[in-house]
C-alpha cells in the first residue's frame, strides 16, 4: 500500500465536504420528519435521540481527525495530512451542536443546572474537558496562530490526546452497561494511541 | 388464562386508545359502585397516585420503548427481539421460608385470582416516565398461597435465564451476572399497591413487557419491577439485587423514587414524560415516592432515605 500517493486535487476536498456533511443532512431529514409528526423521525425520545446522534458523530469525527496522522504514515498518503485541519474543524461543528443541544434542550440554559452538572456529573465533567480541549485547538487552528505560537503550536495541539481520551471516558461513564459500539470505539482509540507509541519508539531507535 | 392471547382477538375487537380510556372511565365508575355495594374493593386504588395531568401513555410507546437487557440494551431491542421468547409452559419455582415450596405451573398460581386494573405512574431511574394501565394481581394474594413463615423477611425474584431465546444474555459485552434478580421487604411486597402484572391495555402482557408476569411496584424506579419471573424465594436476609451488584453507589436495594437523592451521574429532580417531541422534552418535576407518598411513606418511617437509596 505504501507509496500510493494521489495528487491533491480539488475534488478531494469536495468529496470530504460531502462525506462529512452526510450525517448532518440525514439528521436534517429526521428533524423535518419529526416536525411533521412527533416520534416519526427520531423515535420515542427525540431530544435524547438528537443528543446521542450528534454525540456519536462527534466522537466518530474526532477519532477520524485523530486517525489522520497514523493513516498518513502507515498508508503513505501525504495528502491526507493536508486535510487534517479541515476534518478537525468539521468534527468541532458536530461537537458544538452536541453541546448546544445539551445546554439548550436539556439544561434549558439554566446556569444552576449547568453548574450542578459540571461539578457533580463526572461524565459531563469529562465531556466538558473534551470540549474545552477541542475549543482551544479550533481557536488556534488558523495560519496566523500557528505562526505566532511557533513550536508551542505543536505542543498545544497535542491536546487531541486529552480530547479523545475525555470523549471516550464521557461515553463509557454515561452508559449503564456497555455494548458493542462502545467496545469498538475504545478499541479504535487504543489502536490509534498504540500506533503513535510504536511510531515514536521506532523513530527514537533509528535516530 | 383469564386474558385471551392477542391472536384470539379479532382486529375489530382491538379497541383504540380513546375508546379504551372511555371504557376505563366507565369501568372505574362501576368499580366504585361495586365497592360501595360492599365488595370491599377500594375503587380509588385503580388510579392511586395519579395527578390531574397524568395522561395514559400511548400503547405503542409502552410496548416499544423498554429496558429489558435480556433482549438487548437498546430501547427498541426488547420489542424487536422478545418474539423469540416462549412463555408456555411457564414454571415458577418457590423456595425458602414458606410452607408450600416447589415447582408450580404459572396457570396454577394465578388460578382463582382475579386481575385488577391499575393505572400507575412509571418512573425509570434514567429519568423518563410513563403512565401505564396494567392488569395485575395483588402480590400479597400471590405470595400468601405459599404460606411464608415468620422467618421470611424478604422476597427475592429471578427472571428467566434462557440465552437461546434471550439474545442479551448471550452478549459478550454485558457485565450483568444473569439471571436478573430483584427483591422486596415483605411489608413492601404485601403493600396493596404491589402487584404482579399479567396484562397491559386490557390484553395479555406482551413479551417485551415481561410476559407472562412481572412485578410492578409503582413507587420505586422501574428496574425494581422485575420481568418474566420464574423464581420466588422467601429469605431471611436482604438480597443484593442485580443493579446494586453492578454499581452499588448508583443503585441501592430500596430504589424508591426520590427527587431529593440524585443518581451520581444525573439529577432525579425532574423527569421526561413520554410522549415527548423534539424541541419539548416534556419535563416535569419528579414526586417523592413517584406520587405515592401518601400510601407508602409509612413503610420507611425513621429511615435515612439518603443512606437507603
Amino acid at each position: 500500500m505504501k507509496g500510493l500517493s494521489l495528487p491533491n486535487p480539488r475534488w478531494l476536498k469536495t468529496t470530504l465536504w460531502v462525506a462529512l456533511s452526510m450525517p448532518l443532512l440525514w439528521l436534517g431529514v429526521l428533524i423535518i420528519k419529526e416536525l411533521q409528526q412527533a416520534n416519526s423521525g427520531l423515535g420515542t425520545e427525540p431530544t435524547e435521540a438528537l443528543l446521542h446522534y450528534l454525540g456519536e458523530w462527534s466522537l466518530i469525527l474526532v477519532l477520524l481527525a485523530f486517525a489522520v496522522s497514523p493513516l498518513r504514515r502507515r498508508l503513505g498518503w501525504p495528502w491526507l495530512g493536508q486535510h487534517r485541519r479541515f476534518i478537525g474543524l468539521f468534527a468541532f461543528i458536530y461537537v458544538c451542536l452536541h453541546v448546544l443541544t445539551y445546554a439548550g434542550l436539556y439544561a434549558q440554559f439554566q446556569l444552576a443546572v449547568l453548574l450542578d452538572d459540571f461539578v457533580y456529573r463526572s461524565y459531563i465533567t469529562a465531556g466538558i474537558g473534551a470540549f474545552l480541549a477541542l475549543l482551544l485547538m479550533a481557536l488556534t487552528s488558523t495560519r496566523g496562530w500557528r505562526r505566532r505560537l511557533k513550536e508551542n503550536w505543536r505542543r498545544l495541539h497535542r491536546l487531541i490526546y486529552v480530547a479523545t481520551f475525555f470523549a471516550i471516558v464521557h461515553l463509557l461513564w454515561l452508559r449503564k452497561d456497555s455494548g458493542l459500539a462502545e467496545a469498538i470505539y475504545l478499541l479504535i482509540y487504543i489502536g490509534l494511541v498504540a500506533e503513535r507509541i510504536v511510531y515514536h519508539w521506532q523513530r527514537r531507535r533509528s535516530a | 388464562m383469564l386474558i385471551r392471547k392477542p391472536t384470539d382477538i379479532p382486529s375489530s375487537e382491538i379497541t383504540s386508545e380513546t375508546i379504551y380510556l372511555q371504557r376505563r372511565k366507565f369501568m372505574g365508575q362501576s368499580a366504585a359502585i361495586i365497592a360501595a355495594a360492599g365488595f370491599g374493593l377500594p375503587a380509588p386504588i385503580v388510579k392511586a397516585g395519579l395527578q390531574e395531568d397524568d395522561d395514559v401513555t400511548p400503547e405503542q410507546i409502552v410496548t416499544q420503548y423498554n429496558n429489558f437487557y435480556e433482549f438487548g440494551t437498546g430501547k427498541s431491542d426488547p420489542f424487536e427481539n422478545a418474539g423469540a421468547l416462549t412463555t408456555d409452559p411457564w414454571t415458577v419455582s418457590v423456595s425458602g421460608e414458606a410452607k408450600k415450596t416447589g415447582d408450580f405451573a404459572f396457570e396454577d398460581i394465578i388460578k382463582g385470582l382475579t386481575p385488577q386494573e391499575r393505572i400507575y405512574r412509571f418512573r425509570c431511574v434514567e429519568a423518563w416516565s410513563m403512565v401505564v394501565p396494567w392488569m395485575g394481581i395483588p402480590l400479597k394474594q400471590v405470595l400468601e398461597q405459599f404460606e411464608p413463615t415468620g422467618d421470611a423477611k424478604y422476597v427475592v425474584f429471578k427472571t428467566l435465564y434462557r440465552p437461546e431465546e434471550m439474545v442479551g444474555q448471550r452478549s459478550f459485552f454485558s457485565s450483568i451476572d444473569w439471571p436478573y434478580l430483584e427483591g422486596l421487604r415483605m411489608d413492601e411486597a404485601y403493600h396493596p399497591l404491589s402487584i404482579m402484572a399479567v396484562g397491559l391495555y386490557g390484553k395479555e402482557l406482551p413479551n417485551q413487557n415481561g410476559a407472562p408476569w412481572r412485578l410492578m411496584v409503582p413507587w420505586k424506579y422501574g428496574f425494581k419491577s422485575i420481568k418474566s419471573v420464574v423464581s420466588i424465594h422467601f429469605s431471611r436476609r436482604q438480597p443484593v439485587n442485580t443493579w446494586q451488584a453492578l454499581a452499588s453507589h448508583e443503585y441501592g436495594f430500596y430504589a424508591n423514587v426520590n427527587p431529593a437523592v440524585d443518581h451520581p451521574r444525573w439529577s432525579q429532580a425532574s423527569e421526561r414524560r413520554l410522549p415527548s417531541s423534539i424541541f419539548d422534552p416534556n419535563r416535569r418535576p419528579t414526586l417523592p415516592f413517584n406520587g405515592y407518598a401518601e400510601e407508602v411513606a409509612d413503610l420507611y418511617r425513621g429511615m435515612d432515605l439518603r443512606k437507603f437509596y
